[in-house]
């Protein structure tokens, strides 16, 4: 077990390695500079030379790129170039406003996606199972930022029930707080249910036929003892290991429902620090989001190791 | 892995079983009603976007100062945009940006992740390690942050996005075709081949890859419908079609501003890119059941 | 991350019992002095030497006062200092200060310290204020509340400039002692003090009891929250989540009018919307838009300026054809907004012996409101024979090809200053810092040059006069209008007086 630890993150160095060159090589072809952009109106050349000389924007990428990962190594993401905020102080702020709405999302999905892949493979060939079917396709279908703008539309400023978008620290306010979450997190939710509801219900289907379920059956076990004790309890392995992958993939997601509800998280820091060329916030922030996916992934292999042994070889 | 017999070969894929198969799979797919929908939209959509001039009522570029804004009425049945044009035609237009940003942007990934994955899987080692690293990274970055900082790379226009989302779709289909490779590569019919002494390149393209187009197909029918979301998404952030050719995901990003005023110009380009992904994501679930019997 | 999500759960409900006891026993009053400003964007370094967003002005507003200010006529009025003088020649300028102020950590606001942060503005490296305040030669304490600036030349806009982000005050014991951290921690000299910021979510600031005109703050607190899409923060108004915010979208006035909830202050800006043209910078000026005055006057004349305004802003903003805005000393109103002529305009264009439909390339960047203008532009230019490519670009990338010359029209506005010489000299000397398009017209340069130097209101005029004379004649932009700054805030809020800058003062202003 120990090797099979050790040797995946010893694989997941190099990833790391390549996902920070990937995104350093990228951003400094992104046309655009930022000391043009901090210059302003004023656009004062002294400025404009300074800036350029304080964060090395001239230096060869090559330099650039070893200056910042020996810092990094040292534990020093850098300061946003727009803001002059350290980094990791940035993302210390949007972590738990991102963990946030990803736990809603996550709470959301498997209240929706796991009863209804279980109902959806009992009922199978079902009415009930080719509904569950289609809506869970559709819920993959719809693009969330436009389900966010309808929300909007409709819950917020046509009924006026919930909040339209922001955030609210729960410090300020708890119940605006969870009210201002609903929508941001059923929007996000949703798209993750459909997968969770399809994963469900197919490893429900392979459990339903396996044998130790025929010979529950055959003991004459009632047949929702039998769902729930045998089946059920099987096939949730392969969707709980699915879960930890999601929320690696939840970030994406994230990006655009935080952006049309206007929650300040890592999604619309990544996204404002790109536009702004706002270079050590967007190394800084894919760098822990990447490491966040990798370690993800790394528990949902030792999850399902733990659970079937023949794979740990 | 080890398991492999070196018997004689005995039944290599000739073209003939091939064929078969293949009529079979098609036959599958005719009866699965929920596929078929799914391809009569996509036909349908398709058809559209290559109609357009002849479809649509209006001109999706003649502005009417007049008439800005105006509510679906017999005239422009889904009213008239920020700048008095019809949006149906626009709709109608915008369907050729994104029916072409699915294609375009799965033909990338194939063209790029195909081969990729065939030699890591095939050549295995340092190659493959190299490569499956590669891969691990670039999944390792959000997929949309990975297309936005590609677009603004190469600047907003329609081809860009293409391009970023050809880029960003790519590893999925390095690690498929690797997969698959791998699975197959141990096949008596392949060993046969190389025991025969064909040439790498003729084993990797004679034998191997006909027999991994089949989740190939799946997965591009099924990426088609998530690079049509993201074309959307990169247009709704004002970085994919630029006006004044409309895209679905452009008429949204507008339509925000407008949202109490003008709802309908949020509501259909919405519904519109629903029902194509959707029907995509039926067409792949169809071929993926009718192409692999034995999941689903 | 669920990890780092379940563990809140608990601490959410003990803040939350913490907050009920808390709302129970002063929520009332304390609420009621609250006031949450939705802001278009976020502010960047609250340090006035090295900030450069407007949105960073407004949160300076309430944390640093400056050494004057003006006010909605433009008038300089006393803030820090009470009364100016300068000198026979104009070469020096007296101020005397308020006596007993004190900076948000208790130290004294005195003469050194003023001289300490104007010697800061103007040697610091990384700086921005050092070209405003580049005429200063140096300063003299006289007294702990007199001080003497003494220019190279003289020159009428340093007021202006001392009014703005040059004159704010900072503590220099804070400056010391914090260094490059001083702007996430900002000790300054206004009505209120630095509690918190969280990027992209809220600047929190609290009322500073020992401020010199404490007695006519109203407000205990004020949360500034950057909210980047209008539609959002007008809708956050409107559910009482905001009881003000600023740049309400044009679009959204008649909902906003028509709303018991809402109500709506708006004032025409000093600050104008204009289609920069190239005309002198590299090869792409090298063509006959950018080389004959003819074809810019032909583009112009296809423009309605008036059915832009109204079709992309439903006619909100002031339309003009010059650098100041209407209702200021410097706009001459006797220079007329040239009308829409489509036959003179193709007129005009055969003239110029250009192949029709003549191609040209217009910059704009990819918000929604530039590009419906841009379409608005490109439709009408069609009829006078211009085809118009739009090219879409980010605001990063667009910055860069001004910089280098590479475009050939650009969709740009400027923000305005109070003084004319920022209109003026920033973007049509021929070494002014904005003047991408590098247009240079020596008359023009001469009477920038002149204005600048001299204090006389009747002769900066005529100087003024005569370089927008010639701009309008020129085209190196084609002025479109001025914006409007349009606020919308709750009823609860008094006593609120929009300013032409578009920064909001907080003296005078009441919740409730």
């Amino acid at each position: 077990m120990q090797g099979f630890l050790l040797s995946r993150l010893a694989i997941s160095m190099p990833t790391l390695l390549i996902v920070t060159v990937l995104v350093f090589g990228l951003q400094s072809l992104l046309p655009g500079d930022i000391a043009l952009v901090l210059a302003g109106e004023e656009n004062d050349p002294a400025g404009i030379a300074f800036i350029r000389e304080k964060y090395r924007l001239d230096d060869p990428v090559p330099i650039r790129y070893l200056a910042w990962l020996v810092q990094v190594v040292q534990g020093d993401l850098g300061h946003s170039i727009k803001t002059q905020i350290p980094v990791t102080d940035l993302i210390l702020q949007k972590l738990p406003v991102t963990a946030q709405l990803a736990f809603w999302s996550m709470l959301v999905a498997l209240l929706i996606g796991i009863p209804a892949g279980i109902i959806a493979a009992v009922k199978k060939g079902t009415a009930l199972d080719h509904t569950a079917n289609a809506v869970g396709l559709a819920g993959l279908s719809i693009p969330n930022f436009w389900l966010g703008i309808m929300l909007i539309m409709v819950v917020a400023v046509e009924w006026g029930a919930l909040p339209p978008g922001g955030y609210t620290p729960p410090t300020e306010s708890l119940a605006d707080n969870l009210a201002g979450m609903i929508m941001p997190a059923f929007v996000l939710g949703s798209g993750i249910a459909a997968v969770f509801m399809r994963h469900t219900r197919s490893a429900m289907l392979s459990a339903l036929t396996a044998d130790y379920v025929r010979t529950a059956r055959a003991k004459g076990l009632f047949e929702r003892t039998v769902i729930v004790k045998h089946a059920l309890r099987n096939a949730l392995v392969p969707v709980i290991t699915l879960g930890a992958l999601e929320l690696g993939q939840l970030f994406s997601g994230a990006v655009l429902t935080e952006t049309v509800f206007n929650i300040p998280g890592f999604g619309r820091l990544v996204v404002e620090a790109v536009f702004n060329r706002d270079y050590a916030v967007v190394q800084g922030v894919v760098l822990f989001t990447a490491t966040a996916y990798i370690l993800l992934n790394l528990l949902a292999d030792l999850l399902y190791a733990l659970v079937n042994p023949r794979l740990r070889g | 892995m080890s398991g492999t017999v070196a018997t004689a070969p005995t039944l290599p894929a000739t073209p003939a079983a091939e064929t078969l198969r293949r009529a079979n799979a098609f036959q599958r797919l005719l009866r699965r009603p929920a596929a078929m929908l799914g391809l009569v939209v996509v036909l349908a959509f398709i058809v559209i976007a290559a109609g357009a001039p002849w479809i649509a009522p209006y001109d999706p570029a003649a502005t009417s100062w007049s008439a800005i804004r105006k509510a679906p009425s017999f005239a422009h049945w889904m009213g008239t945009d920020e700048l008095g044009r019809d949006a149906m035609s626009r709709l109608i237009w915008g369907a050729r940006a994104s029916m072409l940003a699915g294609v375009v942007s799965v033909a990338i990934a194939l063209a790029l992740g195909v081969p990729l994955g065939l030699v890591a899987g095939y050549a295995g080692g340092w190659t493959d390690a190299a490569i499956s690293r590669f891969t691990d990274a670039l999944l390792a970055c959000p997929f949309l942050i990975l297309a936005i900082a590609m677009a603004a790379f190469l600047g907003p226009s329609l081809t860009n996005a293409m391009i970023a989302i050809g880029v960003s779709a790519m590893p999925i289909f390095i690690r498929l075709t690797r997969g698959q490779v791998l699975a197959v590569k141990v096949e008596d019919y392949v060993e046969a081949a190389r025991a025969v002494g064909n040439p790498h390149a003729r084993i990797l393209l004679r034998h191997i890859l006909p027999n991994i187009v089949p989740p190939l197909i799946v997965q591009a029918t099924l990426t088609i419908a998530s690079a049509i979301v993201a074309e959307s998404s990169l247009s709704f952030l004002g970085l994919g079609q630029q006006p004044p050719a409309p895209s679905w995901g452009s008429m949204l990003n507008t339509a925000r501003n407008f949202m109490t005023q003008a709802p309908w110009l949020a509501f259909w380009p919405g519904v519109t890119i629903c029902v194509v992904v959707f029907a995509f994501n039926l067409l792949g679930d169809g071929l993926r059941d009718a192409l692999d019997p034995k999941e689903g | 991350m669920t990890n780092q999500a379940r563990p809140t759960s608990p601490r959410l409900l003990a803040w939350a019992a913490g907050l009920a006891l808390a709302a129970a026993l002063h929520a009332a009053p304390v609420a009621a002095q609250h006031l949450r400003i939705g802001l278009q964007e976020d502010a960047d370094a609250l340090d006035p030497h090295v900030a450069r967003t407007f949105v960073g002005r407004i949160v300076f507003a309430g944390l640093c006062d400056k050494l004057v200010d003006y006010d909605a006529g433009l008038r300089f009025v006393p803030q820090l200092a009470t009364e100016w003088q300068w000198s026979e020649d104009g070469k020096a300028i007296t101020f005397k200060l308020r006596p007993g102020m004190r900076f948000h950590d208790g130290e004294p606001i005195d003469a050194e310290a003023v001289k300490f942060n104007l010697t800061r503005a103007l040697t610091m490296q990384g700086s921005l204020r050092r070209a405003e305040l580049g005429a200063v030669a140096s300063i003299d304490v006289i007294d702990p509340l007199t001080f003497r600036m003494n220019l190279r030349e003289p020159n009428p806009t340093l007021l202006s400039q001392l009014a703005d982000r040059s004159g704010m005050i900072m503590s220099p014991k804070a400056l010391r002692e914090l260094g490059t951290g001083f702007a996430t921690r900002p000790v300054c000299s206004g009505p209120f003090r630095f509690v918190e910021r969280v990027s992209q979510d809220r600047i929190v600031l609290e009322k500073f009891d020992g401020h010199w005109d404490a007695a006519n703050i109203h407000i205990q607190r004020v949360t500034y929250r950057p909210i980047p899409d209008t539609t959002v923060r007008f809708s956050n108004l409107q559910a009482g989540a905001l009881d003000m915010i600023e740049r309400l979208a044009p679009n959204d006035l008649g909902a906003a009018r028509t709303d018991r909830r809402v109500r709506v202050a708006e004032i025409v800006s000093l600050g104008f919307q204009s289609l920069l043209i190239n005309t002198n910078h590299g090869p792409r000026s090298e063509t006959p838009l950018g080389r004959d005055p003819r074809v810019r006057e032909a583009l112009e004349l296809s423009l309605d300026r008036q059915a832009i305004n109204q079709v992309a802003f439903a006619g909100a903003h002031a339309i003009g054809n010059q650098p100041m805005p209407p209702g200021t000393e410097y706009h001459f109103a006797d220079l007329a907004v040239t009308q829409r002529n489509v036959a003179r305009a193709r007129q005009l264009l055969q003239e110029a012996g250009v192949p029709i439909p003549f191609p040209i390339e217009m910059q704009v960047i990819n918000s929604t409101d530039a590009q419906t203008v841009g379409q608005i532009i490109q439709s009408m230019a069609r009829e006078a024979g211009f085809e118009v490519r739009l090219s879409s670009v980010e605001f990063a990338s667009s910055r860069q090809s001004q910089a280098r010359g590479d475009f050939q029209i650009i969709q740009i506005g400027w923000s305005g200053r109070m003084d004319p010489d920022g209109n003026y000299y920033h973007n049509l000397h021929s070494r002014g810092p904005t003047n991408d398009g590098k247009y240079s017209n020596p008359a023009v340069d001469r009477a920038l040059e002149e204005a600048r130097s001299v204090n006389d209101t009747a002769r900066r005029q005529a100087l003024y006069r005569e370089a927008a004379g010639n701009v309008i004649q020129d085209r190196p932009r084609i002025y479109l209008w001025h914006p409007k700054w349009i606020y919308a805030h709750s009823p609860r809020v008094s006593g609120f007086a929009p300013n032409p800058d578009g920064i909001i003062r907080l003296r005078g202003v009441r919740m409730q």
